[in-house]
């Protein structure tokens, strides 16, 4: 092993956990009757670094560790953590997660051996490990160059993050894995002024791999993406509102489809039954055109993993094919409810909180127009090239997206830039609406970090150039007066 | 001396250690805060228990200078191994950062001692003491208060109870030493209806508090939550219009928290914000009052002494309509050539910036009936959905769920359909502000009515 950090826990680490601690630690788990038990062992270190006023302003390392232990009898859940690796720390926290089933019977745990996992992300130096001086000279060369490129520009940050997360998971079924997720997430962001309009723009990604990512994707290239869209917007106009259609760019517009769909198919929501997706599979819930795969196994993709968080591991998961609902993403708790097997979707934040079904590279698959026939077809519309974010109502599939860079289509071409819009729709709706799909799949660039009850983790998305006849665009513009 | 002050004893001096051993390798500025907590969650759906989560967690952050460059570092590992290497890693990344010439700590005699902390009485011993067992039956209450509520509440996303006490210690090389403590209980109830077409809904209310005694009971929680779900059964959207729009005191609170992330002193340095240079202009109608007060007791947002150690103090941002003064700590003052407001915020990795504490828009005399029943057609917002709001421009859009006012009265509920205008704009149209204001959350609102907005829907 070489590089710095590495988890106590390791194999050759200060308190290295093998099979014969992980079988005593799930027996305490199981010693009140719960049915089932696992420990999650968690080092993570992560670092960041901001250039500001062309200085390195701030540099920061952060180290968490910890175990968290679940126990389950029946739909119920017992957790609790520790912090250090000392047994007795262990056991305690063994314990306390016990006591949801207090008064069953003892059940001994499967003797756990190590399940061997793919590598989805083979990094030769980690990132964390290269000196940061190289880290350094990446935002001083992106802060170069978005002042470099216009005189509008006024403020330049640039921001580059690091971390590795090392996990080692152990179950009453048996069965013992471990992965260690590297992730880089390089930001950029511009001000540019021009007569007292002043507008922002920016440019990010990355994913898990070391500093080759900016090999592809240079500091100069981002830059000139964020000032790019600073200065179309200090043109920009208020938006319309009403309904119109609205054409999606490809690679980053998946977010919205991530929202639309992704959390309502997500298996939780569906064992209860709140999830307006709950109890339809096998039904049409999208347009003929629409094929929606959630898949773990993209190489260096933000959104990948060797091994879930419950010690699963993932591959590719069909949930829409031509229009009809073919699954749920599954973690073990929603798998013993529907009777299938977990499909290594059981996703948390860090050892301090309970997995949940969660998704992980989201994608709708290209189709078959070409991109320019697409826009080509729309009189009057929106194209939506950037977004911000986005929220969905899980019980009835209504979300709302932000943009931040969108143009009118006005006779089949794209014109001016637009402020401030918002699009509002319901997923199945938006999905059944589905008219055109171009042959331009991408998978966007590594910045997404989806949120769910509290609990953050990287994922990532993907469509190629989506038509949607008629959805609500929010902007302040309203047509006819 | 209880348990807590023990405690926090103990925080202040694990923070001296590893603030000294930071200086002795070095470092000519540092700064620990050490925090600790413990928290017990429970969830309970359908009657069931569904979640008992119970532990305990400490922290140390560290953040160092050397001449004027900054670093900070964090750990969870406060083994000696762990604390070595969160002191080691602070210096070698400050020797990577470039000098900044407006970083330094505040100036020694602007420090605060304990003599000058007002008592806050953010701590209750009860909060602790609350068992797994009373935690699961409030929140079992708090759901069948909402099934039996009605009987279109069909369905439940559940009803969660949650304890939490931390305790957390500051120590400078600047000579501040304090510590702080607080407890925590919150109640939530989450019940679902179905609804037309297939659609479901659901809504939510919660409680919160300090002290265990001042939050809600859990009945009361449960028939709000059932209440708040029926009421948007059959909602649809509108056409679009420009129409007046009356916030209830929970959107409002969004509206105002959007303004709270413009008037902090690191946005306005970055002209990261609409408000760069409107101190002393009118930014809102003059119906608009709004405060910055720490210092009120029992209130989740207060705090005696801020991130740095100097005296907390209410500050009056918005008066009368006019911008007074933008929220700073000591780095976004010299960036501004002003002084601090005594608003710094300290995050537990140790990064340092401007915070808003208890920021409050004051009541009016106004009943929130009384704005509904003068208005004759408009709007009525109860949540607001997705995050269209550009900082810099101000530019707002949002989507809205609520209701539809005719003739003074609530109707018919509305649901996707988005508001629109520029905040600037929006804050300035302010035409009426009701008096219905609750301490619940830290940055609150009562209920206020903007004269015109543009609505988007079908």
């Amino acid at each position: 092993m070489t590089g710095r950090y590495h988890a106590p826990f390791a194999e050759h680490g200060s308190h290295a956990v093998d099979a014969d601690i992980a079988d005593r630690l799930l027996r305490i788990a199981l010693e009140k009757g719960g049915d089932y038990a696992d420990l999650f062992f968690e080092y993570s270190v992560s670092g960041s670094y901001v250039y500001d006023e062309q200085i390195l302003k701030s540099a920061r390392r952060a180290v968490s560790m910890g175990l968290g232990v679940r126990v389950m009898k029946g739909d119920a859940t017992g957790y609790a953590y520790c912090e250090d690796f000392s047994f007795d720390a262990m056991k305690r926290a063994a314990k306390t997660a016990a006591q949801i089933a207090a008064g069953g019977q003892p059940l001994a745990p499967l003797a756990v051996s190590m399940r061997d996992a793919p590598n989805r992300y083979p990094v030769s130096v980690e990132s964390l490990d290269v000196d940061g001086e190289a880290k350094k000279a990446i935002l001083e060369r992106a802060d170069r160059a978005a002042r470099a490129s216009d005189s509008r520009v006024v403020r330049v940050d640039a921001s580059f993050a690091e971390s590795a997360r090392e996990v080692l998971i152990a179950n009453s079924l048996g069965h013992m894995a471990r992965d260690r997720q590297p992730l880089i997430r390089f930001g950029i962001h511009v001000i540019a002024e021009d007569a007292g309009n002043r507008q922002s723009g920016s440019s990010g990604g990355g994913g898990r791999m070391g500093l080759e990512y900016f090999d592809g994707q240079t500091p100069e290239w981002h830059a000139e993406q964020a000032v790019k869209q600073a200065l179309v917007m200090l043109d920009a106009r208020e938006a319309p509102a009403g309904e119109m259609d609205v054409v999606l760019a490809p690679g980053d517009s998946g977010i919205l489809l991530h929202e639309a769909v992704g959390h309502g198919l997500e298996a939780d929501f569906n064992r209860k039954k709140t999830s307006n997706y709950s109890g339809r599979v096998g039904e049409e819930v999208a347009s003929a055109l629409c094929t929606v795969v959630d898949d773990a196994s993209l190489e260096g993709s933000r959104g990948s993993i060797n091994v879930d968080d419950e010690g699963q591991l993932p591959t590719r998961s069909v949930l829409i094919e031509d229009g009809v609902l073919k699954g749920y993403m599954q973690d073990r708790h929603s798998a013993d409810f529907f009777g299938t097997t977990p499909d290594g979707h059981g996703r948390r934040q860090s050892f301090r909180s309970h997995p949940m079904p969660r998704m992980t590279n989201t994608m709708l698959l290209g189709g078959q127009d070409a991109p320019e026939d697409i826009i080509r077809s729309v009189s009057r519309g929106v194209y939506a090239k950037k977004f911000g974010g986005g929220q969905v109502d899980i019980a009835n599939g209504d979300f709302v997206f932000s943009l931040t860079e969108g143009y009118l289509i006005e006779d089949g071409k794209v014109t001016a830039p637009l402020k401030g819009v918002n699009l509002i729709g319901n997923g199945p709706d938006a999905m059944r609406n589905v008219v055109m799909l171009g042959h331009d799949f991408e998978v966007s660039d590594g910045i997404w970090t989806c949120g769910k009850e509290g609990q953050s983790v990287p994922v990532g998305v993907g469509c190629p150039t989506i038509k949607i006849a008629s959805m609500t665009v929010g902007g302040t513009q309203v047509a006819g007066g | 001396m209880s348990n807590a002050e023990e405690e926090a004893k103990a925080l202040v001096d694990l923070g001296r250690s590893v603030m000294e051993r930071a200086i002795e390798g070095g470092a000519d500025v540092a700064e620990a805060g050490v925090h600790s907590g413990s928290h017990l969650s429970v969830k309970v759906r359908m009657s069931e228990p569904e979640l008992v989560e119970e532990a305990g967690s400490r922290a140390l952050g560290l953040r160092v200078m050397v001449g004027q460059r900054v670093a900070s570092t964090y750990t969870s590992d406060l083994s000696e191994a762990g604390q070595r290497t969160l002191i080691e890693d602070a210096l070698e990344l400050a020797r990577l950062s470039e000098s900044d010439e407006f970083a330094g700590p505040p100036d020694p005699s602007e420090l605060s001692s304990p003599t000058q902390w007002a008592d806050l009485d953010t701590f209750d011993e009860g909060v602790s003491e609350i068992s797994a067992d009373e935690a699961l039956s409030r929140a079992q209450h708090g759901e069948r208060a909402a099934f039996d509520f009605d009987p279109r509440i069909t369905n439940s996303e559940g009803a969660s109870f949650t304890r939490a006490r931390g305790v957390s210690a500051l120590v400078t090389s600047g000579g501040f030493a304090g510590s702080d403590y607080g407890t925590y209980a919150s109640l939530v109830v989450n019940p679902v209806a179905d609804d037309e077409g297939g659609k479901k809904r659901s809504g939510y209310h919660w409680s919160a508090s300090r002290h265990y005694a001042d939050l809600e009971d859990s009945q009361a929680v449960g028939e709000e939550a059932a209440r708040r779900t029926i009421a948007q059964l059959g909602a649809k959207k509108l056409p679009t219009q420009e129409l007046p729009v009356i916030f209830d005191k929970d959107a409002a609170r969004s509206i105002l928290g959007l303004f709270a992330g413009c008037v902090l002193g690191s946005s306005i340095w970055r002209k990261s914000s609409y408000l760069v240079d409107r101190v002393g202009t009118r930014v809102a109608s003059d119906l608009v009052d709004i405060v910055d007060d720490p210092l009120l007791p029992r209130a989740p947002g207060s705090r005696a002494f801020d991130g740095e150690g100097l005296l907390c103090r209410r500050n009056v941002v918005v008066e009368g309509g006019v911008l007074k003064t933008y929220l700073m700590d000591t780095y976004s003052a010299r960036k501004l050539g002003q002084t601090s407001t005594g608003s710094a915020s300290r995050s537990p990795a140790g990064g340092i910036s401007p915070s808003t504490s208890n920021l409050i828009l004051k009541a009016n005399a106004q009943s929130r009936d009384e704005l509904i029943a003068e208005t004759k057609h408009g709007l009525y917002v109860t949540s607001m959905m997705g995050f269209g709001f550009n900082a810099v421009t101000g530019d707002f859009s949002r989507g809205a769920s609520g209701f539809l006012i005719q003739n003074g009265e609530l109707s018919d509920p509305v649901s996707e359909v988005t508001i629109s205008l520029n905040l600037d704009q929006l804050l300035q149209r302010i035409d009426a502000v009701a008096d219905d204001l609750d301490q619940r959350t830290a940055i609150a609102s009562p209920t206020f009515r903007v004269s015109s907005m543009t609505l988007a829907g079908s």
